[in-house]
């Protein structure tokens, strides 16, 4: 069954696919000579949601609720449904995800299979936490119910486990109650990367939710200026009615013009001076304090045809900032940053999954517009920084890491490969665990 | 809140008018052949907010003498979706008469069967809403589609009569005429631009369940613009098309 091949988000690399459509959490997987990988919503930014010249199940079609206990806030359904869905389903009856990534529009499975992260990873780590439990389909035809105390290692392989273990189709997870849709949000003028880590230290206790956007080209002393932004949920009660939200269409993809050097510099320090004065409080939607960019639909088309990386890395926080700062300065120096540049300090408590990408440290997330050559060797010298600090990169953002350079990464790789499924594999699996590496932006 | 008997409830195009009824606060009653699926079904819309979801036994479309125990089973309702439907391979079809008697039995026979006993219902009560999903292959006989399309064409005429019959009793009969809708059933098919979801096609069945005035709803409404031209085109020409 063959339909419209779907792509990654940052439209590298091309990818063809035979297609599986999925309807039914009850149906078998689809008998296929090669392999197969489930695909969601297809928010992986490289390769690690694509099977070139193989197999994709669709997992999307497996969207039935099971069950929603309003009073626990347990949450039973299949993993095609999205964030999105969820919260539209049961923010209304005072119920919130307790881990979001920085868009809506992923599935359940998505989620898991990449164990996501947001804004409080500080405070409460990645999505695995609010898993309660999900059930594996195997190519064996087995079925898995896999948690805490069930299967408990593939239940740990399996999350951030890229989707090679198995088709997860469905899963419980536990919402926390909240008792306003708005969150009490603040944003602090940052002049250089000390005044980041001076915030962050200090919004540790005090605040559920902290991220940091940067001016990726400022230099010199402003390097790492840019906005602090922090919230918490508002505690008194407030209308919790959902409301209909519209997203602006990105109807094609953006002419060269708005990827040219120079507008991207006047954005970003247009956008680093945004505020008035060096605070800004407001109260506002959890929407847009969560999910800013999910008010354009396809955005992604606005980094044109050849499409982006996104490069995000994990590296120790050292002194004054180490291996971040260096980085940091790499990459203003090349001149090669985009609109969107996010760092964030992680918390200390160590992830479930095998092949989780969070750890100790401070995170980085940069897009980068395909300019061919120069952007690769940017990336490979940033990637440097990061093996000679013992940090890490994410897979789920990938479309070029060095194979050796994964393997480096993920310690718990011999623990993890026994439980990968025999008739999965994706494009990511294959061009990080063949060597040597191939690159076609 | 009103009842909605869904017959086919699993079919794609009924399950996502289903999800908007269950939005609603509607009561619903569904039927279909797989109770595995249609417990799935029943459970997620209850999540979605139906009042009620009663789910029947079994129901088999080949099997006519169990309609009137199902009818019973359903209980009262005031509006009734008859969503079932099988789209055959032509090919694999046409010298087999057989074949052909078996899918105007599901396509034809057995709607016509189960409206016109849900249709004596409404009249005695006086009031309900029957919609049928036919298809806009009904319209017109083309070599690539003729056993389901006049299956589906008896449909829409004996609706278009029962509406007629029922015109000063209170009950609306709507005849529901899909185009190409993205379906487990239009799998193997090519998806080309006349395409649509099938959330789509539930939101314009739905919005004709619940709002809308018109007999004869087009799903979306596009598709009258292009039958309206595919009809229009005088025989002769029509039969040396490669439609």
């Amino acid at each position: 069954m063959r339909t419209s091949s779907p792509t990654s988000w940052g439209n590298i690399p091309k990818a063809s696919h035979s297609c599986h459509k999925l309807n039914s959490r009850l149906a078998e997987l689809p008998a296929a000579e090669k392999s197969v990988l489930p695909y969601g919503l297809g928010r992986s930014y490289g390769d690690s949601c694509l099977n070139d010249g193989e197999n994709l199940l669709l997992a999307r079609g497996l969207d039935h609720w099971i069950s929603f206990d309003s009073e626990t806030g347990i949450l039973q359904c299949e993993a095609g449904v999205s964030l999105a869905e969820i919260l539209e389903k049961t923010s209304p009856r005072g119920w919130f995800l307790s881990v979001t990534p920085g868009t809506r529009f992923v599935t359940v499975g998505g989620a898991i299979a990449n164990d996501v992260h947001g804004k409080n990873h500080h405070r409460a780590g990645c999505f695995s936490t609010c898993v309660l439990d999900f059930e594996l389909l195997r190519s064996d035809g087995s079925r898995q119910t896999c948690s805490r105390n069930e299967n408990e290692t593939l239940f740990r392989a399996t999350i951030g486990g890229l989707g090679l273990t198995g088709l997860i189709t469905r899963a419980t997870i536990q919402l926390k109650p909240i008792v306003s849709p708005l969150i009490e949000s603040e944003q602090i003028r940052m002049r250089n990367l000390d005044d980041f880590f001076a915030l962050a230290d200090e919004t540790q206790d005090t605040h559920e939710y902290c991220v940091a956007w940067l001016d990726g080209l400022a230099s010199g002393n402003a390097l790492g200026s840019g906005i602090f932004i922090r919230g918490n949920h508002v505690g008194e009660p407030t209308d919790l009615t959902w409301k209909k939200k519209t997203m602006l269409p990105v109807p094609c993809h953006a002419p060269s013009w708005f990827l040219r050097k120079p507008f991207i510099k006047a954005f970003n320090f247009t956008y680093a001076h945004k505020l008035r004065g060096d605070r800004h409080q407001t109260r506002e939607h959890f929407l847009p304090f969560f999910y800013p960019l999910d008010v354009a639909d396809r955005w992604n088309r606005l980094y044109g045809k050849k499409g982006f990386f996104q490069y995000q890395c994990v590296v120790p926080r050292e002194g004054d900032g180490g291996p971040i700062r260096e980085i940091l300065e790499h990459i203003s120096q090349s001149g090669q940053a985009s609109f969107l540049n996010v760092l964030k300090v992680f918390g200390d408590q160590p992830a479930e999954g095998l092949l989780s990408f969070t750890r100790p440290g401070v995170t980085l997330a940069m897009d980068f517009p395909n300019r061919g050559p120069e952007t690769l060797a940017l990336m490979t010298r940033l990637d440097e920084i990061v093996m000679a600090s013992g940090g890490a990169l994410y897979p789920a953002k990938d479309a070029r890491m060095r194979g050796e350079d994964f393997r480096t990464f993920t310690p718990n790789l011999n623990q993890f490969i026994p439980h990968i499924d025999p008739a999965f594999s994706s494009s990511f699996w294959r061009r990080c665990n063949s060597t040597p590496p191939v690159v076609k932006p | 809140m009103p009842t909605t008997l869904i017959l086919g409830a699993t079919s794609a195009m009924a399950e996502q008018t289903a999800r908007l009824l269950a939005a609603d606060g509607d009561k619903l009653v569904l039927a279909a052949r797989d109770p595995q699926a249609l417990e799935i079904l029943a459970a997620d819309l209850k999540v979605r907010g139906a009042t009620d979801v009663h789910v029947l036994t079994p129901f088999d479309a080949t099997q006519s003498g169990s309609f009137e125990d199902l009818l019973n089973e359903a209980g009262d309702f005031d509006r009734a979706l008859i969503a079932y439907g099988s789209l055959p391979d032509q090919e694999a079809l046409k010298n087999d008469p057989a074949g052909i008697r078996r899918e105007m039995c599901i396509n034809f026979g057995s709607v016509i069967d189960l409206s016109s006993r849900i249709a004596s219902r409404f009249e005695s009560k006086g009031q309900g809403t029957l919609a049928v999903i036919s298809s806009v292959a009904g319209l017109r006989g083309r070599q690539s589609n003729y056993i389901y399309g006049s299956a589906k064409g008896g449909v829409i005429l004996f609706l278009q009569g029962l509406r007629n019959r029922l015109q000063d009793h209170g009950v609306r009969v709507i005849t529901l005429l899909p185009g190409f809708v993205d379906t487990p059933m239009t799998a193997e098919m090519k998806k080309g631009p006349l395409f649509v979801s099938s959330a789509k096609a539930g939101t314009c069945i739905h919005k004709a369940l619940t709002r809308g005035k018109g007999d004869v709803v087009y799903v979306p409404g596009f598709w009258r613009f292009i039958m309206w031209i595919i009809r229009a085109l005088p025989e002769p020409i029509f039969k040396r098309l490669k439609l």
